[in-house]
């Protein structure tokens, strides 16, 4: 699945949600079944620090594919982490690069991405845009 | 439950024009006072009547406008001067609020009196603002900071105190209630300690000022910091009490404008207090409106305003303990309508993130209090900051809240 089909899966899940307890109730479930970051790599370096909320960040690069894993310590931030890793685990460093990041907005959770919201989750889709930067720089030098 | 003064507080509320709002659909409940206050049409139209009317820089000109503001903005000084009963309007400098007037001693007290090997005291329990200055005076200076412990339940030891209180002492700083667990410090007993040292007191009372009398005299503090925001009035506006006899031996640390007396290029000298440390044009605007939330605050009462916030403040200790798996910060027997609290296994984002969608504003994070966080051994909690104009419904709407979080994350 390419990341806009993700993006549009997403979109249309959180669609059936008339009522936002319902939307929080998804998200939470979704928190809960994070891939979850090892142990090991639950690093200061890894971190990202909000002042709400802390979110851990772990990337791999594997054949080609970048492959994100995550935690929070608050469980709205994980579902909403797990969002992200939906949408951009499994891509190439390039397709990640030019993905927009705007769905969120789509899904009315727009609020979670702004900067005084402090729990970490812009950093984290900076920090997902970076690795794959990053990525794109090695696979170009070698 | 009924509130106490019921009628009063709904034409209190009335004054009030943000607290008919809705949020998501649902009534506001304002429980986020400690942060900012809400602000009365006297205060809002104090603001906008000044620059429809009264607009004009202050203090330098001869024109009408112009000494009209002038005596209007100095009214405001002679009236915060009697708020918090200091002997002289000259011992009130006008800042930005709390944190101004801390950076302002922190800077030109130390700058005058700090030497290297010297000692700052500051608190476990104090505000993010009263400890950076004067940390980095003591950096700046070679001085070192000294911290008085809290307990369990949130209050000072002074008993350790005691102990801290030495020749190298050059201050004590000191918040007057605790903007995260809203313990009241006994102040005037720890300036009865410190002065028997000869150190002076600067006391942070950003949350001082609104919960109840401030006699500054009475106090004996040496200093005394408030914001305007904090006490109905508007942000961008605050004070300074300070005595004379230190505002006069300490220098500027902001130059220019009204603070100058006499400058050529080889000597400039200083302005007498207060203008001395009031560089620049001043915010005039936003002290009419400050003027405007003491002339509300004095015509409420101090009688109605502990009355109905301590009632609060009990009133949700006793509906917030009987919840199963919640835990109250802070159970000093002198509190302030502040409550912090966590509920086991919820994470405060979390649950601060439902409450928010429920219509009900609590802040949530560690208070710009990362210390006293350390202390409890925690990153964070829940703080309910409850004013006068809230009632027991809201309280009652914030502990049902609670339990849908509850149900939510279970």
């Amino acid at each position: 699945m390419t990341i806009a089909e993700t993006k549009d899966q997403i979109i249309n899940e959180f669609n059936q949600f008339d009522d936002w307890m319902d939307k929080y109730n998804y998200l939470i479930e979704m928190g809960r079944s994070v891939p979850l970051i090892d142990e090991t790599q639950k690093t200061d370096s890894n971190l990202i620090i909000g002042c709400q909320s802390r979110v851990w960040l772990s990337s791999e690069y594997k054949d080609g594919l970048i492959y994100y894993t995550a935690d929070s310590d608050a469980v709205i931030t994980k579902g909403i982490a797990f969002l992200l890793i939906r949408v951009f685990s499994g891509h190439t460093p390039t397709e990640i690069v030019e993905a927009e990041t705007n769905f969120l907005d789509q899904i009315g959770l727009k609020e979670h991405l702004s900067p005084t919201r402090s729990n970490g989750l812009l950093s984290m889709v900076k920090q997902i845009k970076l690795y794959a930067f990053a990525y794109q720089v090695k696979e170009k030098n070698s | 439950m009924e509130d106490f003064f019921e009628d009063k507080i709904q034409s209190v509320r009335n004054d009030f024009p943000i607290l008919s709002r809705s949020i998501y659909g649902k009534p506001l409940v304002y429980f986020d006072n400690a942060a900012t206050t809400q602000k009365p049409n006297l205060v809002i139209d104090a603001i906008s009547n000044y620059y429809r009317n009264d607009n004009a820089n202050v203090h330098r000109g001869v024109h009408y406008l112009s000494q009209h503001a002038t005596g209007a903005f100095e009214d405001v000084r002679k009236k915060v001067a009697a708020f918090v009963n200091a002997s002289s309007p000259n011992e009130i400098i006008f800042t930005r609020g709390a944190t101004e007037a801390i950076n302002l001693v922190a800077w030109s007290y130390c700058e005058t009196f700090l030497e290297a090997g010297d000692e700052i005291i500051v608190s476990a329990l104090d505000h993010h603002s009263n400890i950076v200055p004067w940390q980095m005076a003591c950096e700046r200076k070679g001085a070192f900071l000294k911290v008085i412990p809290v307990s369990e339940e949130g209050e000072l030891n002074l008993e350790v105190l005691e102990t801290l209180l030495n020749s190298r002492t050059k201050m004590l700083a000191i918040s007057h209630i605790s903007n995260t667990l809203g313990t009241i410090n006994p102040i005037a007993e720890i300036v009865v300690m410190a002065h028997s040292k000869n150190i002076p007191v600067f006391v942070d009372g950003a949350q001082g000022l609104s919960h109840g009398p401030v006699d500054v005299q009475k106090i004996d503090c040496d200093f005394y910091a408030f914001s305007a925001h904090k006490m109905y009035g508007p942000m961008g506006i605050g004070g300074l009490y300070g005595k004379t006899s230190w505002l006069e031996k300490m220098q500027p640390y902001q130059l220019g404008g009204e603070m100058i007396d006499k400058v050529t290029f080889a000597k400039t000298t200083f302005n007498e207090i207060p203008y001395k440390f009031e560089a620049g044009t001043p915010n005039v605007a936003d002290v009419m409106g400050f003027g405007a939330a003491i002339d509300y605050l004095n015509s409420l009462g101090w009688d109605f305003i502990t009355r109905q916030e301590q009632d609060l403040l009990h009133y949700a200790t006793e509906k917030l303990s009987g919840i199963e798996g919640v835990k109250i910060y802070g159970t000093s027997k002198h509190k302030a309508a502040i409550v912090s609290f966590a509920i086991e296994g919820i994470h405060f984002f979390d649950a601060g993130t439902i409450l928010d969608h429920l219509g009900i504003a609590v802040r949530t994070g560690n208070h710009c209090t990362q210390p006293l966080m350390e202390v409890f051994g925690i990153s964070g909690t829940l703080r309910a900051s409850m004013a006068f104009y809230n009632t027991r419904q809201e309280v009652d709407r914030l502990i049902a809240g609670i339990y849908s979080v509850k149900s939510l994350f279970a």
